[in-house]
């Protein structure tokens, strides 16, 4: 059975009002940015973004905010539980009378792959357990990314990062499995949770909309081309973006209550087409190719959709 | 008023913080157990599940999550209370500074708990002056009606817009959290007089009018403002504290300064100590009273504002100053000592001798001994003008029941 969006099927039908304005101190091309971007169109501007550091803190530098709903910086590992202390103080003034319900607002985590995969962990797992409600967005560059791109639990393999650089002892770089964050929150049963990539604007404007009949956790992992980290021309970013999708790198999928539908199959071109755009990648092609590193990228992606299938 | 109809209860200092959460009628409790604490906490779910307490009470996954999601629901504008221990604070310890720099105020009580390595359970003071520099203000109580009263005074003083920062108030584990001591549980009625209701108009997140909270900052004077209006609003707090004092001897009948002057009239030496040691330290001055020495103790309540000159006014003129440290900073000595030396040296009136001790540690005890041992100490370094320490108290009796132990674990181990 193939997803159909029922909301968002032509891109006119996407809103036109912006909430994430321009003039942000984010690198050209951030590919988290664009997400944020769509997102916003969906969530609207009441909201209160709880923050967990990482590149996006940079978004609210004093005294300036490109957003024009609200914002809260926490710390790297407990933006979740920032987000459970607005929620709750929130439902209290709001059942107390001290705020009125329609200026309730949707309490959004905003975090990266160092954060969400590994540092506040604990803290996400807290949250979903207590099925608190709220939306978790992790612009995903696979690396921690502001502190100048070291490896991080995202980070796939055969990426060069600061920390894995490709070396005589590892030349392919980074010698790890991107850490399945998919699986580990889908292990947790919330109710909604999903992939997306800015440059399947319809399916992610889609998955947000319909995130919104869920009360309770709801996770949005978003492709984050990281021009600066992945060192590619900031023009190139929608191609990454499209061909990680269309080479079955970053599948879209969604899962409501743990059952997971892939929203967009790809035809599945070679992984090397993606690769190759991407500096951080460059060592697995030049100076000569590392055959077998390819074919492992190759096969895991082989082997992911094998099972999707069946 | 009704100050004579007021009638106590025996009560535990942990269930006297609870109370202390009830009366000021707290709307948000974020949780986590840890001995010698967790009392607290089972107190106030129980409460919340009663309807006593009308207030959401939520179990975190951790002290970090706990602090974080205390210092998110007071920013939001609910009144919050929290609670916890030793390595719980520690674990939280980031979080402190990055809600004190959101001006949030909210209560956290910690019952204090030596920290690990070794891992133990009984009190001293370095797990919460190791926050002294957080932003969070500290009120230290010395019995369990201190716990009580000092609660409703540090909600009345965070709030107040003059200082807007979370506030600690510490009491020692066992000795207080886990001792029933009589306790007068105020009037709720007056207590709403005292603690009006928060309404904060700088904080909350509202959807017709967002708001950003905790930005990032780049250059050192943007920083530095910010750091500095922390501080300022910091001091502030002597002066609230001062006023929040007269109100609730007005309206409760006790009076709590920011020091607690105890036999101090007369006395030409003086032992500075906190928490319930203090009343340890209150009885070894009445022993040494008796024997015709004329001795006093200076109890420091508020630690953060420091009270510079408060302190001041009541050690100077002194012969010697003894300050009896619960805790130990290796390789420097005793915390509070260097506080008190740092705020003595512009006064015109030095003591003598300022004597460093350290006690207490992991909830050792100071024996009567050792009380009379310190007394004498400082009496003659006060005679010759020069002070001592810091002194680590260990008596003798100590010292041989730790190297039987020491021979146990030795055979264990060799199996001789």
């Amino acid at each position: 059975m193939t997803w159909e969006p029922h909301i968002f099927k032509e891109l006119h039908q996407i809103p036109r009002e912006e909430h994430v304005f321009p003039g942000t101190p984010l690198c050209a091309g951030c590919g988290g940015l664009e997400s944020l971007r769509l997102a916003s169109k969906v969530l609207g501007s009441r909201v209160v973004y709880i923050n967990a550091a990482g590149c996006f803190t940079n978004l609210a530098s004093f005294p300036f905010t490109p957003l024009d709903a609200s914002w809260l910086y926490t710390t790297m590992g407990s933006a979740p539980a920032g987000a459970q202390g607005v929620r709750d103080a929130l439902d209290v003034l709001i059942a107390k009378g001290r705020l009125p319900k329609d200026e309730d607002v949707k309490v959004v985590v905003l975090a990266g792959d160092g954060s969400t995969y590994d540092m506040a962990l604990s803290s996400t797992s807290g949250a979903i357990t207590r099925k608190l409600d709220f939306y978790y967005f992790c612009y995903d560059n696979e690396a921690y990314g502001n502190t100048g791109v070291q490896l991080s639990p995202s980070t796939p393999y055969g990426a060069r990062t600061t920390t894995s650089p490709c070396s005589v002892q590892h030349p392919a770089g980074s010698t790890q499995e991107k850490k399945d964050i998919f699986e580990i929150w889908r292990a947790h049963r919330p109710p909604y949770m999903a992939t997306v990539s800015p440059r399947f604007p319809l399916d992610l404007e889609e998955k947000f909309a319909r995130a919104a009949d869920y009360p309770g956790p709801k996770l949005f992992l978003a492709f984050a081309a990281c021009p600066t980290g992945w060192l590619f021309d900031p023009a190139y970013t929608p191609d990454v973006a499209r061909l990680a999708v269309e080479c079955g790198i970053w599948p879209l999928k969604e899962a409501i209550n743990g059952e997971v539908t892939h929203t967009y199959v790809p035809k599945r071109r070679p992984v090397e087409e993606y690769l190759k755009l991407q500096g951080r990648f460059r060592h697995l092609f030049e100076p000569a190719r590392q055959e077998e590193a390819i074919k492992h990228i190759q096969d895991r992606v082989d082997s992911y959709w094998e099972k999707v299938k069946a | 008023m009704n100050k004579m109809n007021q009638t106590s209860q025996m009560m535990t200092g942990n269930l006297a913080a609870a109370w202390g959460a009830r009366l000021a009628d707290v709307d948000y409790i974020p949780g986590f157990p840890i001995t010698p604490q967790t009392e607290i906490v089972e107190t106030l779910s129980k409460w919340c599940d009663s309807g006593e307490v009308n207030a959401r009470f939520v179990t975190l996954d951790s002290e970090h999550s706990m602090m974080t999601a205390a210092g998110a629901a007071a920013a939001t504008g609910a009144r919050v209370f929290t609670a916890t221990s030793s390595q719980g604070l520690l674990h939280a310890f980031e979080v402190l500074y990055t809600v004190a720099g959101w001006r949030v105020p909210f209560v956290l009580v910690n019952v204090s708990r030596a920290l690990a390595s070794p891992i133990t359970l009984e009190p001293d003071h370095n797990d919460v002056l190791a926050a002294r520099d957080s932003g969070f203000l500290q009120i230290h109580a010395e019995t369990c009606q201190e716990v009580l009263d000092s609660i409703l005074m540090a909600y009345r003083i965070a709030e107040d817009p003059r200082v807007c920062l979370p506030a600690m108030v510490n009491l020692d584990g066992f000795y207080l959290s886990f001792t029933r001591e009589p306790v007068i549980v105020p009037d709720p009625q007056a207590v709403k007089t005292f603690l009006p209701p928060f309404r904060p108009a700088h904080l909350g997140f509202k959807g017709s009018a967002p708001r950003a909270l905790g930005p990032a900052v780049f250059g050192g004077s943007v920083y530095s403002y910010f750091r500095h209006q922390m501080h300022l609003a910091a001091m502030n707090g002597l002066q609230v504290h001062e006023e929040a004092a007269v109100e609730f001897e007005r309206l409760f009948g006790r009076r709590y300064g920011l020091v607690e002057a105890y036999k101090l009239d007369d006395a030409e030496d003086v032992l500075v100590m906190t928490n319930a040691f203090a009343s340890k330290g209150k009885a070894a001055v009445d022993a040494a009273r008796a024997e015709g020495k004329r001795v006093g103790l200076l109890r420091l309540r508020v630690i953060r504002p420091w009270p510079a000159e408060a302190i001041r006014q009541a050690l100077q003129g002194r012969r010697a100053v003894a300050v009896l440290d619960q805790n130990l900073a290796p390789g420097q000595g005793g915390i509070l000592y260097q506080e008190i030396a740092a705020c003595l040296y512009h006064g015109a009136q030095r003591p003598r001798a300022l004597c460093s001790f350290i006690g207490g540690l992991g909830g050792k005890n100071i024996s009567e001994g050792e009380f009379r041992s310190v007394f004498e100490q400082t009496a003659e370094a006060g005679a010759r003008g020069t002070g001592i320490g810091p002194v680590l108290l260990y008596t003798e009796g100590e010292h041989r029941e730790m190297e039987q132990l020491q021979y146990l674990a030795h055979d264990l181990k060799t199996g001789k």
